[in-house]
């Protein structure tokens, strides 16, 4: 049953995309809209397949790669549609969504099996921890989207080239807003994120901090996102210094969720 | 019945001679009604704006129709009609239909797709709805003139970009810096151009102005006009901070803003984006401002590019404004025709025929034992009926049609009795307004 709505998810994420990529070039409102429709479609059946997964296996289904990765997938497709919503930018899903089919296509290669749960992850935090840190990283990495677009759009303002795409991408204002609401949303959640897992850490294992690779890379990434938070708030690092710095931050949030599971074993390598 | 459309444009008369045929709005209903008077004129719409006076009207008489409604042009403004008579043009059935159609939806308007024209004949029409000049065709075909416009509006991006200059520059400062209610323009100097463009900037929702000028009176008489605030030239970069959009047009020899003032300024307002518009020739802002992060530095030519590049849309999205327009004029021709009297006549009488034979049936197939005879007797009784309940409509109709108003007969007509399915598609016809 999951599976099925899985592969439907699959199937919704590839023609969306595919429209996405197309409205880059031609402008035509019936794509646009028509993309937005299947993805939204989409996020309901990837949420139905995630939903069904969770309650056939009895614990929150972010355990292993295939379930990460889509798990990833949804909560970035999830921000996608709140932040279409709230700021009208459609055309930010041309570079979103595919970021999102990538992940999926990612999390259907490894098996999906559903395992018994690893005593050590038997608790409360689980969820608790893994939510806040996925939604800190879906939040990022619509900023990361954000910033992408804004240097394009800078990059025509300042060569003043002022075709066709670019009197589809928003303005610069709307770009560093978005960017800068992501931050205040995800920073947070991943200080929670990286706190709640010290206190789990504590109690299952003995010891706050134990740099683990996830631990030291998350501590990174954290970083990075907080010297930008403060720059933005004292001396206005914002438009495009906030830009290399949010697309920086997600590389190396994309390293320390993907990376680090794969290649730094350590505690935190669910395969 | 014929519409025909009787006029003169900016395509085809100067200004001096539009303005002697144009009409006053305030006196319309005098030409209104001498226009419905001329002969074989029935209905009658004035459209009278700057750039171009037209007259839309129903007649039997295509040819005499158009003759007088020329005439009644110089006639009626006591001109020479030689004078006139070069510059009009006049149309008459589809192509007069396609020409109101395109009128409407601004396609034949000196800056294609402006949105003015279309209120101005909506305003028209209402002149000649108040004093009746206008009836059940030209109703309909205002209305459906006005839904076309709206369908062009809504399905082609004709009226999306801006074509001018100043109003392009308001584009581009929204690509900039977003919504603009939050933001400050500061005028540079005297221009045309910038004064527009500043109204433009406040039209649009920009918080207030600064104006400087070399001359502090001439400054503040702006500063008055645009109820902003003047501020002295030599104090220029106190205040130069405040401002989110700067218009210069000074007649400085030389260049008045450098990067370094920019990068001042900049730094104090924690790198928030800065948009200047320098029209000045020479120069009067340093091209090197743009290498800064944060400032946007466009000039009079990036300005006109971005209005070409737009011009250029239009058009390409006039040809499918065109297509829309080619299917609307079939679907009111449809409507129109029906308005014929004989073909109304003969659907009558098949809309009655119809009944009559299926009653018949009915009474025959369950009447046993009904002699043939009978059934033949029956059959003329019925038909009898029908011709005598028929007599006195059909004769007033064709009567009606040597002259006078028939279209509103065949209307009733046609509604009363629902003949044709085609006349129900009309009926979804928005009437709005």
């Amino acid at each position: 049953m999951s599976q099925i709505f899985f592969y439907i998810t699959l199937a919704l994420y590839s023609c969306s995309t595919l429209l996405y990529l197309v409205y880059l070039i031609r402008t035509t409102p019936v794509i646009a809209l028509w993309a937005n429709r299947l993805v939204m479609s989409g996020f309901i059946a990837h949420l139905l397949s995630t939903i069904h997964r969770f309650s056939s296996a009895g614990h929150i289904p972010i355990t292993n790669m295939h379930e990460s990765l889509s798990f990833f997938s949804l909560t970035i497709v999830g921000a996608f549609l709140f932040f279409e919503r709230k700021y009208r930018v459609t055309i930010l899903g041309s570079f979103v969504i595919p970021l999102a089919l990538l992940l999926i296509i990612a999390s259907s290669a490894y098996p999906s099996a559903i395992h018994e749960l690893n005593p050590a992850l038997r608790s409360n935090w689980l969820w608790f921890h893994t939510i806040m840190a996925f939604i800190s990283y879906a939040t990022f990495t619509i900023a990361f989207g954000a910033a992408v677009i804004y240097l394009i759009q800078q990059h025509f303002l300042k060569k003043k080239r002022f075709g066709a795409l670019f009197q589809k991408l928003p303005s610069l204002n709307t770009l560093d807003d978005i960017n800068y609401r992501c931050l205040t949303v995800g920073f947070p959640l991943l200080t929670v994120a990286i706190i709640s897992g010290a206190i789990w850490a504590e109690k299952a294992w003995g010891t706050y901090w134990s740099w683990d690779p996830k631990e030291t890379w998350s501590l990174i990434t954290w970083f990075i996102y907080a010297a930008l938070l403060h720059g933005r708030m004292t001396t206005g690092w914002r438009g495009k210094r906030a830009a290399i710095l949010s697309i920086a931050g997600f590389l190396i949030m994309l390293f320390t969720f993907i990376g680090v599971n794969l290649w730094l074993p350590g505690l935190h390598s669910y395969k | 019945m014929n519409i025909i459309v009787v006029g003169l444009s900016h395509k085809t008369a100067t200004v001096e001679i539009r303005e002697k045929v144009a009409f006053s709005p305030n006196v319309i209903e005098k030409p209104l009604r001498e226009l419905v008077a001329l002969d074989d004129i029935i209905e009658g719409i004035i459209v009278s704006t700057c750039n171009r006076v037209e007259i839309y009207a129903t007649t039997r008489d295509i040819a005499g129709g158009i003759a007088r409604v020329r005439r009644f042009l110089a006639d009626y403004h006591h001109i020479p009609f030689e004078l006139v008579d070069p510059h009009l043009y006049s149309y008459h059935s589809e192509a007069a239909i396609r020409h109101v159609f395109r009128v409407a939806s601004s396609l034949d308007s000196m800056v294609v797709g402006e949105p003015q024209i279309l209120g101005q004949i909506k305003t028209s029409y209402g002149y000649a709805a108040e004093y009746k000049s206008s009836g059940i065709i030209l109703n309909r075909f205002l209305h459906k003139a006005f839904s076309v416009a709206k369908r062009v509006r809504t399905e082609t991006k004709i009226a999306s970009s801006a074509v001018s200059v100043a109003f392009a520059a308001v584009e581009l400062a929204k690509k900039i810096l977003g919504d603009l209610s939050d933001k400050t323009v500061m005028l540079i100097g005297a221009g045309e151009m910038c004064e527009l463009a500043a109204k433009h900037f406040l039209n649009s929702g920009a918080r207030g102005v600064m104006v400087t000028n070399r001359t502090f009176e001439k400054a503040e008489r702006l500063a008055e006009e645009f109820g902003g605030e003047a501020v002295n030239f030599e104090e220029m970069f106190v205040h130069l901070h405040r401002a989110d959009i700067i218009l210069s047009s000074t007649g400085a020899p030389h260049i008045i803003i450098g990067p370094k003032d920019v990068e001042d300024v900049i730094r104090r307002r924690k790198f928030k984006p800065m948009f200047f518009i320098d029209i000045a020739v020479p120069r009067d802002i340093d091209p090197k401002v743009d290498d800064l992060e944060s400032a946007y530095l466009f000039t009079v030519d990036d300005l006109q590019e971005i209005v070409q590049a737009n011009l250029a849309q239009r058009n390409r999205e006039a040809e499918k404004a065109e297509e829309i327009i080619r299917q609307e004029i079939g679907q009111f021709y449809k409507w129109l025709s029906s308005l014929e009297v004989t073909p109304t006549i003969v659907a009558l009488r098949t809309h009655f025929d119809e009944i009559r034979r299926a009653e018949l049936s009915r009474t025959v197939s369950g009447w046993k034992d009904l002699p043939p005879e009978a059934e033949k007797r029956l059959d003329t009784l019925t038909m009898a009926i029908m011709n005598k309940l028929l007599h006195t409509p059909t004769t007033v109709l064709k009567q009606a049609g040597q002259g006078g108003r028939v279209d509103l007969y065949v209307d009733a007509l046609r509604q009363l009795f629902d003949l044709e399915a085609a006349s129900d598609e009309e009926n979804e016809l928005e009437l709005e307004e």
